[in-house]
């Protein structure tokens, strides 16, 4: 049992697991601090990992299939950026309207072009092990670069700038509009490569295959402070708990499967419980326009 | 964060306006996904109105949708008057469909139907008024957000239905419960052997009750008043934090009522997945409504409509179409409100 507990395999399966929720909390963390609030988190993720599957499927080629993700994650970031910025439309309901969009859409799309309820056709995944995976070193590549970034470049004060001064922005002559859209797109691309790495990992989109990553990710960031490369970190804790529970379900211990899916939520509840939801500091004017 | 932007103002006609855009914004967006899938949008728009409206059946179907999507439309409402967003109306219908269950199974099968009724559907909304306090008082006393909580509870309480279900209830590998006591069993209404059901009344007067509580009484004023300025409200000595607590309560126990649509109503069981979908569709409801609880009501028949006249185009168009427009209309909804709100300013300025 313990072997099976401290094992490569472990590992890997944590690995696999922590990607597509690490990436949406970066992205999440990112469009945050830009004073966007990012309730739209799973339609990145659905509507990346639907994009993916279907460019794989066309061309063939798994790594265009994350393009394919990434291209699709950056326009829900900038039709949300529209209708909460653009229309003023409550950021909140923005999220949960898109949300909603993205499961009925990709159900759509997958009946229009494949003619299928659930599940999309085969499609190409990435050959070799894992640390063969473009996504995976996306995901490793953003956690070292966006804390740098934010800190450190123009383009990281200005978002940061836009989150919690969005006054003095504009008396420096940059609308904040600019600032946040940049911060949705770079969030966008990201999410929408974990929601690749979601369906070709498996070969394949399967409806309603984010099933809360999303929401789970944004929790991480709230817990995080508002850090990208912490809440990555606290994704991999999760998938770490999630692998380990794996193989003890394999080696026929563990938690009953329906229990063992909701510990992540539990676990939230509590420490939002514990230490209270003034925990961090949330970015000054977040769902402000 | 303020809701104030998804209230009614005292703008009635500026309401209604933001409504029609909304309504046309989905018209338009779905007639191009018709187009898009090849279909006239004209032919398919038609043929959706009149086979559901020529169909006694399928007009009992929109109705029995609509009673279930009115009680947690409702509950969403109730919490956004108060200034909180119940996104745990998902979950607190769970836990309300397996109260019910649970209860009206454990009744003995000789339970009349003055005892059995009650019993049951106050199982379902204490069950729902339950966690509608936990995600309330989290909020009130840790000030953890409640979108936050809800999203994790309707996980939490999905997986744990499931679990209870898988431990105790199923039966024959089937995901289905014991049935419930027959005296806790209502009647259907008939049309055309559809699902609708004697919780269509119950829906009905919860309209008007919430209609008058709302706007007749000490109670409908203080939490309206909690909802459009806390300050205020604060100043004129009413408890904030009180108000917010009983409300989501209420929220909870509407939403825990929505599942004896289901449950008493349709399919006499706990079943896994049950009146799935109907929370979350309940906040699009409510937001269409714009809280009124007359709006709401109007509001939950077009999305009965819409996933119905769904199913009876299916061979038309993919079903899933209109569950994309449902989508749509919150995002309308939400979009339409702040923008007539600036035009009119901008026009008012010109002027």
């Amino acid at each position: 049992m313990i072997e099976a507990i401290f094992s490569l395999t472990v590992l890997v399966q944590a690995i696999r697991f922590a990607v597509p929720t690490a990436l949406a909390a970066m992205c999440g963390a990112v469009t945050e601090s830009s004073g966007v609030i990012d309730l739209a988190l799973e339609a990145k993720l659905l509507f990346g990992a639907f994009a993916a599957a279907a460019v794989a499927h066309a061309t063939g080629s798994a790594y265009l299939g994350v393009l394919g993700g990434v291209g699709a994650g950056m326009a829900v970031a900038a039709v949300q950026i529209w209708c909460a910025l653009v229309l003023q439309a409550n950021q909140v309901i923005v999220g949960i309207g898109l949300n909603l969009l993205a499961l009925g859409g990709t159900r759509f799309l997958l009946q229009l072009i494949y003619h299928e309820g659930a599940n999309s056709p085969a499609v190409p995944t990435f050959a070799g092990p894992l640390a063969a995976n473009p996504v995976l070193w996306l995901a490793v590549l953003a956690a070292l670069a966006l804390p740098f970034a934010i800190r450190h470049t123009r383009w990281g004060l200005r978002l940061r700038a836009a989150g919690d001064r969005p006054d003095a922005l504009v008396a420096a002559g940059v609308p904040p509009l600019r600032p946040r859209l940049y911060a949705a797109l770079v969030g966008g691309a990201l999410a929408g490569a974990g929601g690749a790495q979601l369906s070709l990992s498996i070969g394949g989109f399967v409806a309603d295959m984010s099933s809360g990553r999303g929401y789970a990710a944004l929790a991480m960031v709230i817990l995080a402070g508002w850090r990208p490369a912490l809440a990555a970190l606290y994704c991999c804790g999760l998938a770490l708990a999630d692998a380990i529970n794996f193989q003890l379900q394999l080696a026929g211990a563990g938690i009953p499967h329906e229990l063992a899916q909701i510990i992540p939520h539990v676990l939230t509840i509590l420490v939002l419980v514990i230490v209270g939801g003034k925990h961090g500091r949330p970015p000054r004017s977040l769902g402000r326009v | 964060m303020s809701w104030a932007e998804l209230r009614p103002s005292p703008h009635l006609k500026r309401e209604l306006i933001a409504v029609v855009i909304a309504l046309l914004v989905s018209l338009a967006f779905g007639s191009v996904l018709m187009l898009v899938a090849g279909k006239a949008p004209g032919h398919v728009w038609s043929q959706m109105v009149l086979r559901t409206f020529g169909d006694e059946y399928l007009l009992g179907q929109v109705l029995y949708k609509a009673t279930g999507l009115a009680l947690t439309g409702l509950a969403v409402a109730l919490a956004l008057d108060v200034g909180l967003f119940n996104i745990g109306v998902e979950g607190q219908l769970v836990a309300g469909v397996l109260a019910s269950g649970v209860v009206g199974a454990a009744l003995p099968a000789t339970t009349p139907a003055v005892i059995a009724i009650p019993v049951c559907l106050l199982a379902a909304a204490g069950a729902g008024a339950l966690v509608g306090l936990v995600i309330g008082g989290v909020r009130i006393y840790r000030d953890a957000h409640e979108v936050i909580t809800s999203i994790m509870l309707n996980a939490s309480i999905t997986g744990l239905a499931l679990y209870i279900g898988n431990v105790a209830l199923f039966r024959g590998g089937s995901t289905r419960g014991p049935d419930i006591a027959p005296g806790a069993q209502l009647p259907q209404l008939g049309f055309g052997g559809s699902s609708v059901n004697a919780v269509l009344v119950l829906a009905v007067l919860v309209v008007a009750g919430m209609w008058w509580l709302r706007s007749r009484t000490t109670w409908g004023r203080a939490w309206l008043a909690v909802g459009a300025d806390p300050a205020a409200a604060r100043c004129a000595g009413i408890s904030i934090g009180r108000v917010q607590l009983l409300a989501m309560a209420g929220s909870g126990a509407l939403a825990g009522l929505a599942a004896t649509n289901f449950v008493l109503g349709h399919k006499h069981a706990f079943e896994e997945g049950l009146g799935r979908g109907t929370g979350l569709l309940g906040i699009s409801a409510a937001l269409l409504g714009r809280t009124h609880p007359i709006g709401v009501a109007l509001a939950t028949l077009v999305l009965g409509f819409l996933s119905v006249g769904g199913l009876a185009v299916a061979d038309e168009v993919p079903k899933e179409l209109t569950e994309m427009l449902q989508g749509v209309v919150v995002l309308a909804a939400a979009g339409a409100g702040p923008w007539l709100a600036r035009r009119e300013a901008l026009q008012a300025r010109a002027a």
